[in-house]
């Protein structure tokens, strides 16, 4: 689970020097459409990093949340509620309140939710998303059901130096690129820790864990911590882009679709979510390009993986290039089908 | 507030109360007998409330629609056990939530593919329009009561079922030990098709009989759904008398606590959840 293979690695490599090098080549595919698409690129590379973050809880702790996009959309909330009017807010100040806000938040929902276990936790989670939902969609102060509207996007300057205008699609471009490479070295670094060691043994055989002598409760906590953090970058980032919340981004069909992402990329491996937010996405811009009724179609890939392809995209490369390689199947196999 | 409005708002409550219960009996059975988690409920309840819609327009009688609406309801949960939830019996749940939320958004478009994006209304049928006369002033519908009733009547008749008879002993069996009821011979795979439907069939109806009450619109199985879990969650998943009081319960708070404390009024439900999981985590009746 924690040594991904080399050839993996480059492919993921390749893919992001692709993304790397779009704005080169995007207006010589894309032509006028270019910057469209490069903002749909960013929109989905903020949708991989939710996608991880998920993971962490899903594939790794084997908590499987349908709220996470709570925290998704209460990251943008806090961003518009406690930025300037007709200002730009400082991001130094800014963006480390919204990360701590999410995290007390999902602090005081593991608390609420990690004695459940089970279909009670997914249950519970999605009850919990759908209050901050109402919170926000029947109050006055954030706007109901519209939402609200960052007018002015966070300023990052040094001392009197402007350091990046993020006004600039490119710029959120890069720096949500740079966020997603970021997250994803985190969690791998996390993973390899004795920490993400001991969420991967509760994922396995939480009794056993126990029995060691661990307090699970306490790892499941800091684990679901962390999750609500990093999908609060997310949120971040996506208030950001379009400098609008609302409150369907915390609802439970985004806590659904965030999900998918993970399961089509493969729970566990962590690339695998990034690569099924892509997938996912990408799909879902192309059937509604031709219909109205993309919803029905994107139900049925759904139902589609969980038949056909339930270890997801992730998970069917590992088995691919471990044919390729004729290694025999390793100890990592066992932790892995228990996803 | 005086003590004529006390006394319609409890029976608006008893009413509501039943009439979630009614729903939410159908997912807990599933989830306690089957082990599936069933968040396509909620369209099912939604899919109810359009064929009485629809039946309605076309027979211009709802106990026509009730009548027609039921067998189909039955054959659609049969359908969607046999080609569906038969692949998830052995599945983690996590499996079971994508595969039915993915049919959720098969089932919402199909409804708009079918009847359009507008909210329609069905009449309350003729014989029960009227009101009853409680006290000088004040006046209760009829159809209401008779809303209640018939919950009343199928819990009471769902607890004789599963209390008294075969099938009910198959299925208290069933669900505290599968294994064993199938070491005996008992055929799970038809009882887990029965079960399932006769789920689907119980949110039907339940969006069937409050088709009159509320609008027909889309999207209305998502929040009933969302109510359904947090009645089930309050109750103990798969406890038919958790989902009871659990339903009552939810009926009290939402009818009460918006006139008491208003600013709360949308997220009272989930504190009221957040506070049985404090203290039960596993629910009052698991």
């Amino acid at each position: 689970m924690y040594n991904t293979p080399r050839s993996i690695t480059l492919f993921l490599g390749f893919l992001f020097i692709l993304l790397l090098c779009y704005p080169l080549y995007g207006d010589l595919i894309f032509g006028s459409k270019s910057s469209f698409y490069m903002q749909k690129l960013t929109t989905i590379i903020i949708f991989a990093i939710l996608a991880m973050s998920l993971d962490l809880l899903v594939g790794v702790s084997g908590l499987v949340s349908m709220g996470h996009a709570l925290f998704f959309g209460f990251a943008g909330y806090v961003l518009a509620l406690i930025s300037p009017e007709y200002d730009a807010a400082n991001i130094w100040i800014v963006l480390p309140a919204v990360l701590a806000s999410c995290a007390v938040i999902g602090l005081v929902v593991a608390f609420l939710t990690i004695k459940t276990s089970g279909i009670y936790f997914i249950m519970v989670t999605l009850a919990f998303g759908q209050m901050a939902f109402y919170f926000f969609n029947d109050s006055d102060f954030a706007g109901g059901s519209d939402g609200m509207y960052i007018m002015m996007k966070p300023a990052v300057m040094l001392g009197d130096i402007q350091l990046l205008n993020l006004e600039s699609k490119q710029t959120i471009f890069y720096t949500s690129l740079a966020c997603m490479a970021l997250v994803y070295l985190i969690l791998r670094m996390l993973l390899r820790s004795p920490f993400g060691q001991v969420l991967v043994g509760i994922h396995a055989n939480e009794h056993r864990v126990k029995a060691i002598g661990y307090n699970t409760n306490h790892y499941k906590i800091v684990s679901f911590v962390i999750a609500a953090t990093l999908a609060g970058l997310a949120g971040f980032l996506a208030a950001t882009q379009y400098g609008f919340v609302n409150p369907s981004q915390l609802g439970w069909h985004t806590s659904g679709y965030a999900l998918m992402m993970v399961i089509m990329g493969g729970a566990g491996t962590i690339f695998g979510p990034a690569l099924g937010a892509f997938v996912f996405e990408i799909l879902h811009s192309f059937f509604e390009s031709f219909t109205d009724h993309w919803l029905m179609l994107m139900g049925t890939v759904m139902i589609a993986v969980v038949l056909f392809l339930p270890n997801g995209i992730g998970g069917a490369l590992l088995e691919f290039v471990r044919k390729l390689e004729k290694k025999p199947v390793q100890a990592q196999d066992g932790e892995k089908s228990d996803g | 507030m005086d003590l004529t409005t006390i006394l319609i708002q409890l029976l608006n409550s008893v009413q509501y109360g039943l009439l979630l219960f009614l729903i939410s009996s159908g997912l807990t059975l599933v989830f306690g007998i089957m082990g599936v988690i069933n968040l396509a409920h909620g369209a099912m309840y939604m899919i109810g409330a359009y064929l009485a819609y629809a039946f309605v327009e076309w027979s211009g009688s709802f106990s026509v629609a009730l009548l027609l609406g039921i067998p189909v309801m039955l054959v659609v949960g049969i359908i969607i056990e046999r080609f569906l939830i038969d692949h998830l019996y052995k599945k983690d749940h996590l499996f079971q939530v994508l595969l039915t939320f993915g049919l959720i958004l098969i089932l919402n478009d199909l409804q708009s593919l079918i009847w359009g994006n507008d909210t329609h209304g069905v009449p309350i049928p003729e014989v029960l329009s009227g009101s009853i006369t409680l006290t000088d002033t004040m006046q209760y519908p009829v159809y209401r009561l008779t809303v209640s009733a018939i919950c009343l009547v199928l819990a009471l008749g769902m607890y004789w079922v599963i209390q008294k008879t075969r099938l009910g002993m198959t299925i208290r069996a069933g669900a505290s030990n599968r294994e064993m009821v199938e070491a005996l011979g008992i055929n799970v795979r038809t009882l887990f098709t029965i079960i399932f439907a006769a789920g689907v069939a119980l949110a039907g109806l339940g969006g069937m009989i409050s088709a009159p009450l509320s609008s027909v619109y889309p999207g209305m199985g998502d929040s009933v759904l969302i109510i359904c879990l947090v009645v089930v969650v309050i109750g103990g998943i798969g406890s038919i008398k958790g989902a009871f009081w659990g339903a009552m319960l939810i009926g009290l708070v939402s009818t009460f606590g918006p006139i008491l404390i208003p600013s709360l009024a949308s997220v009272m439900v989930y504190l009221v959840m957040a506070i049985v999981l404090l203290v039960k985590p596993r629910g009052l009746f698991a």
